[in-house]
């Protein structure tokens, strides 16, 4: 018997909350905001299944309703994406080293 | 673009994911990160215009939606005050959670577009995994704005709770379990729309009981649960950079929650049944008793700091709330010219959400070897001549460490009461949000200067 796709996808999910477990120990408790930032900036992938939903259908229906959903799940997760990435780059570019004597 | 091949590409934006997280380790490595995951993020949105070949003029709408929000995005990643912080992660998880509801709506309501087959005849698997995800994405949804509403003040962050409560929230969950599985029978849109319902019910009622001192576990969770929320839509949508995230962001939050229960030595179960001090608060207030304490001034904090050789600054969401962060730098920079080593103390609880008292040292340009986490700094409080408490005050309790009764007894605190002299900047004598008083006020070693954070900073500034 083939195996189902689905078993792919979970074997997949699984490993990456194994790789997420150890990423995130590794991670310095001074940048954890920095992380909490960042994680919903890259949740915010979400975007692709909006732009699908967006897209659904011919082209000149492009308004029923649920690629109106699929527009307003594209702005929400826009606004997520570039706040998410740039308050992190905001914060990151504030962990400055002791300055170097002159 | 072929499927194989947009799949590779997924997986590659998820890999770079991946090291946007790994760069974190070290703030040297972390701003190569941010930019592997730009990079990712970029992927991932070429890739799926690509994949879709027939799309006509609704690109030039996408387009213009992506730049609505992103210019939304960077206004307010530009705009916001680092003190806010925690209010704006609150803020962007709900609209995580949103937009997974959304999506999960949109793939209900036109599932041959995502290929999970017809209305009315979506496939069993992608039913059950879009409702999962469209109730984690709501409850993400509602709990992040009361999170949202609770720290930015506009709510009172005082818990909520009523009889009954855990048993309606259990009662609401195992209802939409039942729901989901009904869903599966009958493919009912009325019952798609209950469920979503009754979700965004359970993402208030799950948050409002919770306090404000245990924001940082909340704000946590809530991440973990905008990751489940993003895997359960990628199951749906087959996609791998949604369900490798997914994962990475479920288990970042989690991680964090745990970091965060531990600091405060309770389980996560008793954070989330709420309520920390509700009850214990009216029995310590009548057993509070008339002891000395001797209070000073800045002049008196001035000579103390001067003639030390070493201070500790241990800040706390005071300092946050005063603003007092670059008025503690200015301190710390003429201490310094004085030849006082000075170096910061950083429990993991302090503040309102993880790391969120290292942000706003680096903002007021504080070096970060100078800052030290709990484990590596507690055992120099010993040798060290005056510590400076700024907002901070459950977390340097000696009673977690000598009176079992206490509803904080067995957290780790900082050992702040060892040190020759201690400073302890605080309006009042009253109880922190633990709702017990301090032992530290009182001891001997302790000088109490009772001001706003930013003021008596800016005094002993003054006097140095």
């Amino acid at each position: 018997m083939e195996i189902d796709p689905f078993i792919f996808r979970l074997s997949i999910f699984i490993l990456s909350i194994f790789v997420g477990y150890y990423v995130v120990w590794s991670v310095t408790p001074s940048l954890h905001t920095p992380l909490m930032s960042v994680t919903n900036a890259i949740s915010s992938v979400i975007i692709v299944g909006a732009i699908i939903a967006a897209l659904a259908g011919t082209s000149d229906k492009i308004f029923e309703t649920s690629n109106i959903f699929g527009f307003l799940a594209i702005i929400l997760a826009a606004i997520n994406i570039f706040g998410g990435f740039l308050v992190t780059q905001r914060m990151l570019q504030m962990y400055k080293k002791k300055k170097n004597k002159k | 673009m072929t499927p194989n091949l947009s799949a590779v590409f997924y997986l590659l934006s998820g890999i770079l994911f991946i090291l946007a997280l790994r760069g974190l380790s070290s703030p040297e490595s972390s701003r190569q990160g941010n930019y592997f995951g730009i990079a990712g993020m970029a992927i991932a949105i070429i890739v799926t215009f690509l994949s879709i070949n027939n799309f006509g003029n609704g690109f030039i709408y996408v387009l213009a939606f992506l730049l609505i929000g992103g210019s939304i995005g960077a206004f307010i990643a530009f705009r916001i005050p680092m003190t806010a912080m925690p209010e704006l992660v609150a803020g962007f998880h709900s609209l995580v959670g949103l937009a997974a509801v959304f999506v999960a709506i949109a793939a209900f309501l036109k599932p041959g577009a995502f290929n999970l087959g017809n209305v009315g005849n979506i496939k069993l698997a992608s039913l059950i995994e879009m409702s999962l995800g469209a109730a984690i994405g709501a409850i993400t949804f509602s709990g992040s704005i009361i999170a949202f509403l609770k720290l930015r003040g506009i709510m009172s962050g005082s818990p909520i709770t009523f009889k009954g409560q855990h048993i309606i929230n259990l009662f609401l969950g195992l209802g939409i379990i039942f729901l989901i599985y009904y869903l599966c029978k009958t493919q009912s849109s009325n019952i798609f729309w209950s469920i979503v319902l009754i979700s965004f019910l359970v993402g208030v009622l799950l948050i409002i009981p919770i306090g404000g001192a245990d924001m940082p576990v909340v704000i946590s969770m809530l991440n973990s649960y905008s990751g489940w929320a993003a895997a359960g839509i990628g199951f749906t949508l087959e996609n791998t950079a949604l369900i490798i995230t997914g994962a990475l962001v479920g288990s970042s939050g989690a991680i964090l929650s745990y970091i965060m229960c531990k600091g405060m030595n309770r389980s996560f179960f008793n954070v989330i049944l709420g309520g920390w001090g509700a009850t214990d608060q009216s029995s310590t207030l009548q057993t509070k008793e008339q002891k000395p304490v001797k209070s000073g001034n800045a002049e008196d904090a001035a000579f103390l700091m001067k003639n030390a050789s070493s201070v500790i600054i241990v800040p706390g969401y005071g300092m946050a709330v005063a603003q007092a962060q670059h008025a503690l730098r200015e301190m710390v920079d003429s201490l310094k010219k004085n030849g006082v080593k000075v170096s910061y103390a950083i429990h993991p609880v302090a503040g309102r959400m993880p790391g969120h008292m290292n942000v706003l040292l680096a903002e007021a340009n504080v070096p970060y070897d100078e800052v030290f986490e709990l484990e590596e700094i507690n055992n120099d409080f010993a040798n060290c001549d005056v510590a400076y408490v700024i907002g901070a005050n459950d977390v340097t309790n000696p009673v977690a460490k000598s009176d079992p009764q206490s509803p904080i007894y067995g957290m780790p605190i900082l050992d702040v009461e060892k040190s020759k002299s201690v400073l302890f900047v605080k309006r009042s004598l009253s109880p922190g949000y633990a709702g017990i008083d301090n032992d530290l006020f009182y001891r001997d070693n302790t000088l109490m200067l009772f001001a706003d954070a930013k003021k008596m900073t800016e005094e002993i500034v003054k006097s140095l």
